[in-house]
C-alpha cells in the first residue's frame, strides 16, 4: 500500500473512531470513564467476533491505538492463551494480553509522580 | 411553591445547553486522528527494525503511553484535551492519562494510600470489564473448542 | 431585637452594619471583569503552599486579614466567627482558622454558604450577642476538583454546563450600625429538590431554590423586585439564571432587569474557559465583599438581595442515583437604616 494513503486511513479510522466517542459523549451524557469501558467492551466483542482484525489489517494504528484495539488485543489474547495452555488460559489470557499497556501506564504514572510536580491548572489561559 | 417538577423539568430542559457538535466532533477527529498518525509512524519505524507486526504494535502502545506519561507530567495533555474532547480520550494516550494523571494528583496523600491506591480510580473500571468481557469470552471460545 | 415575619423571614431592627469587608482570590480571578475589585489577587492558585487544601486555607486567612487590616481590628475583637467551605468535613475553614483564637462556627451550606454565614453573623449582631462577627467562606478550583471530579491534569471532557469553582475566599464582618451597607432582612432557605439528577448541571438544580426563597422574600416583605435596584444570585450560572428568569417570568414578575449572578460577573464567559459560569462558595464570598458591599458603600447601589444558592448534594448520592436538593439563603443590604 502507498505510504501516504497507509497513513491517510490511519488518521481517517482512528480519527472515526476518536469521533463516535464524541458523539456519545455530547448526546448521551456519559462520563468519561463510562466512554472508556464502553470502547474496551465494544472492542473485545468485536474482536471475539473476529470482526475488529480486518479493521486492523486495514487502518493499522488507526485501529490498534483507539481503546477498541485494546479490547480486541484482549479477545486475541484469551484466544491465544486458550488455544496454548487450555482452561487455565481463561484466567491468564486477558492479563497478558493487556500487561504491556498497563505495566508501561503504571510504572510510567509512578515515574511521572516522583519526578513531576503538580501543575496549576488555573494559571493557564 | 407554586411550580411542580414537570414544569420545572421543562423549563431546565429548555436551557440545558448543548455541545456545539459541529465544533467538537471534528476536533476529536482531528486531533484523534493525528494521534493514530504518530501510531502509525511508530509502528513503522519499529517494523523498519525487523520487529513482528505484533510485537512491534505492543512497543508503538508502550511508547504512547509514554509520551501521554510525560505530557501529563508537564501539565499539557491536558490543555491538548480541552480541544481534543475523545480525540484525547479513546486513544490509548487517554488511559494513559487516566493512570498517570491520578497518581500525580494524589501524591500529596502519599505514595501508598495516594499515588498507589489513587492510581487506577478512573482507569480501574476499564481493566476490571475489559478483562471481564475477555473472560467471559473465553468461556464461550473454550466451550466451543471442546464441543467441536 | 431581629423580629420573625413568617415562613424563614427575619427582620433585622436594631440595626447592623457590614462593617469591613475584603476579598482574596486566585490569578485567573483577578483577570476577570472584577479584577480590580480584589483587596489580593495571588500569581496562580497556590499561595506557597504545597497542597491545594493549605492553599484553600490561606486564601481564608488572607480574607480575614484584610478585612480586619481594613478598619483598624484585632482578631481579638471578634466575637465569633462563621465560616465554612466545600471541603470535606469543613476542612478549609477550620484548618485556616485553626490559630485565630476567635470562637468558631463551621457552616455547611455548599455554594449558598456566604449568604448563610453571613445571614448567622448579622442576627447575632442585631441580638447584640457580642460587639464583631465574621463571616468567612472559600474555595478552591483544585481542591474542589480533585475531591469532586478528576485529578487536575485529567483530561475529562467538561461539558457546556459544568462550572468553573472560583478560587476566592470573602469575609465580612458585622457590627452595630454605624454606617452603609446595612443588613435589613433575611430569608432563610427551604431545600428545594426539583428533581434535577445531573451533577454537571448545579445551575438548573439550584434554580428553584433560588425561585422559592425569592418569592418568599418578596412576599414576606412586601416587596416586588422593582424595590431593588440589584437582585445577586449566587452562582446559578447561565443555565440556572435563564430558569429562574423564566420561573418568575412566567409569574408576571420581571426580575431580569435588576437581576444578575455572581458566577456571570466574576468571570468572562467570552475569554476565560469556565463554560455555565463560576460557582462555589468562594465565588459569591468574593463578588459580595469586593463589588456589591462597596457598590452599596460608594452610593452605586441602594437597596439589594443577596441570594448565594448551594446545591446539597455529595458525589456518593449522586453516584447512587439522587436527585440533587438545592438552597438559597436571602440577605437584603441597603444604604440607608
Amino acid at each position: 500500500m502507498d505510504v501516504f494513503m497507509e497513513y491517510f486511513w490511519a488518521f481517517v479510522i482512528g480519527g472515526a473512531i476518536c469521533a463516535v466517542g464524541q458523539v456519545l459523549i455530547d448526546l448521551t451524557k456519559l462520563t468519561p470513564a463510562r466512554i472508556l469501558v464502553s470502547f474496551v467492551v465494544a472492542g473485545t466483542i468485536l474482536g471475539a467476533l473476529g470482526w475488529y482484525q480486518p479493521i486492523i489489517d486495514f487502518a493499522g494504528a488507526g485501529a490498534t491505538v483507539p481503546l477498541t484495539g485494546f479490547g480486541s488485543l484482549l479477545a486475541k489474547g484469551m484466544r491465544e492463551a486458550i488455544d496454548k495452555d487450555g482452561l487455565l488460559g481463561i484466567f491468564t489470557g486477558g492479563f497478558t494480553a493487556c500487561s504491556a499497556g498497563v505495566t508501561a501506564a503504571m510504572i510510567f504514572g509512578l515515574i511521572v509522580a516522583l519526578i513531576f510536580k503538580r501543575t496549576d491548572r488555573t494559571r493557564q489561559e | 411553591m407554586d411550580i411542580s417538577k414537570k414544569e420545572y423539568e421543562q423549563t431546565a430542559k429548555k436551557h440545558a445547553g448543548s455541545s456545539k457538535m459541529y465544533i467538537t466532533v471534528p476536533k476529536a477527529f482531528l486531533i484523534g486522528g493525528l494521534i493514530c498518525c504518530i501510531g502509525e509512524g511508530l509502528l513503522n519505524m519499529y517494523q523498519y527494525f525487523g520487529i513482528e507486526f505484533d510485537e512491534a504494535s505492543a512497543y508503538t502502545s508502550i511508547t504512547l503511553v509514554f509520551l501521554s506519561a510525560l505530557l501529563t507530567g508537564l501539565g499539557l495533555y491536558e490543555r491538548i484535551a480541552k480541544h481534543g474532547g475523545a480525540g484525547t480520550l479513546v486513544p490509548i494516550t487517554g488511559f494513559a492519562n487516566a493512570v498517570v494523571s491520578p497518581a500525580l494528583e494524589f501524591k500529596t496523600e502519599g505514595y501508598v494510600l495516594g499515588t498507589g491506591a489513587k492510581m487506577f480510580i478512573i482507569a480501574g473500571p476499564v481493566i476490571v470489564y475489559g478483562i471481564t468481557a475477555a473472560f467471559i469470552y473465553g468461556i464461550i471460545y473454550y466451550i466451543y473448542g471442546l464441543c467441536a | 431585637m431581629a423580629e420573625f415575619i413568617k415562613d424563614g423571614s427575619i427582620r433585622l431592627t436594631n440595626g447592623v452594619s457590614a462593617y469591613s469587608y475584603a476579598a482574596a482570590v486566585g490569578k485567573m480571578e483577578g483577570e476577570g471583569p472584577l479584577g480590580d475589585c480584589f483587596d489580593y489577587v495571588a500569581s496562580g492558585a497556590e499561595i506557597g503552599e504545597d497542597t491545594w487544601e493549605k492553599s484553600e486555607s490561606k486564601f481564608q486567612q488572607y480574607a480575614l486579614e484584610m478585612a480586619l487590616n481594613k478598619s483598624g481590628l484585632q482578631k481579638s475583637d471578634l466575637s465569633i466567627i462563621f465560616a465554612g467551605d466545600l471541603l470535606n468535613q469543613c476542612t478549609g475553614s477550620a484548618y485556616g482558622l485553626r490559630d485565630s483564637g476567635v470562637p468558631f462556627i463551621g457552616l455547611y451550606g455548599a455554594c449558598s454558604t456566604m449568604a448563610e454565614s453571613l445571614m448567622l453573623a448579622s442576627l447575632f449582631a442585631d441580638m447584640r450577642l457580642g460587639e464583631r462577627f465574621a463571616a468567612i467562606t472559600s474555595s478552591h478550583f483544585c481542591s474542589a476538583e480533585r475531591q469532586f471530579r478528576f485529578p487536575i491534569n485529567y483530561g475529562g471532557v467538561r461539558p457546556p454546563t459544568s462550572q468553573w469553582t472560583a478560587t476566592a475566599a470573602g469575609c465580612c464582618i458585622t457590627a452595630a450600625a454605624e454606617k452603609p451597607p446595612y443588613i435589613k432582612a433575611v430569608t432563610v432557605g427551604k431545600i428545594t429538590d426539583m428533581g434535577i439528577k445531573d451533577a454537571n448541571n448545579m445551575g438548573a438544580a439550584m434554580a428553584g431554590a433560588a425561585y422559592d426563597s425569592l418569592s418568599r422574600h418578596f412576599e414576606n416583605t412586601c416587596s416586588s423586585p422593582d424595590d431593588y435596584d440589584g437582585i445577586f444570585t449566587g452562582d446559578l450560572g447561565q443555565v440556572g439564571t435563564d430558569i429562574l428568569c423564566e420561573l418568575f417570568d412566567k409569574r408576571g414578575v420581571d426580575i431580569s432587569r435588576v437581576h444578575n449572578d455572581c458566577g456571570l460577573m466574576l468571570y468572562d464567559r467570552e475569554k476565560q474557559d469556565v463554560h455555565a459560569g463560576g460557582s462555589g462558595c468562594g465565588c459569591s464570598a468574593s463578588v459580595l465583599c469586593a463589588h456589591i458591599l462597596p457598590s452599596i458603600a460608594g452610593g452605586k447601589l441602594h437597596r439589594v438581595l443577596f441570594a448565594a444558592t448551594g446545591a446539597l448534594m455529595s458525589t456518593t448520592m449522586s453516584q447512587q442515583g439522587e436527585s440533587i436538593p438545592g438552597i438559597s439563603h436571602v440577605v437584603e443590604i441597603a444604604d440607608t437604616l
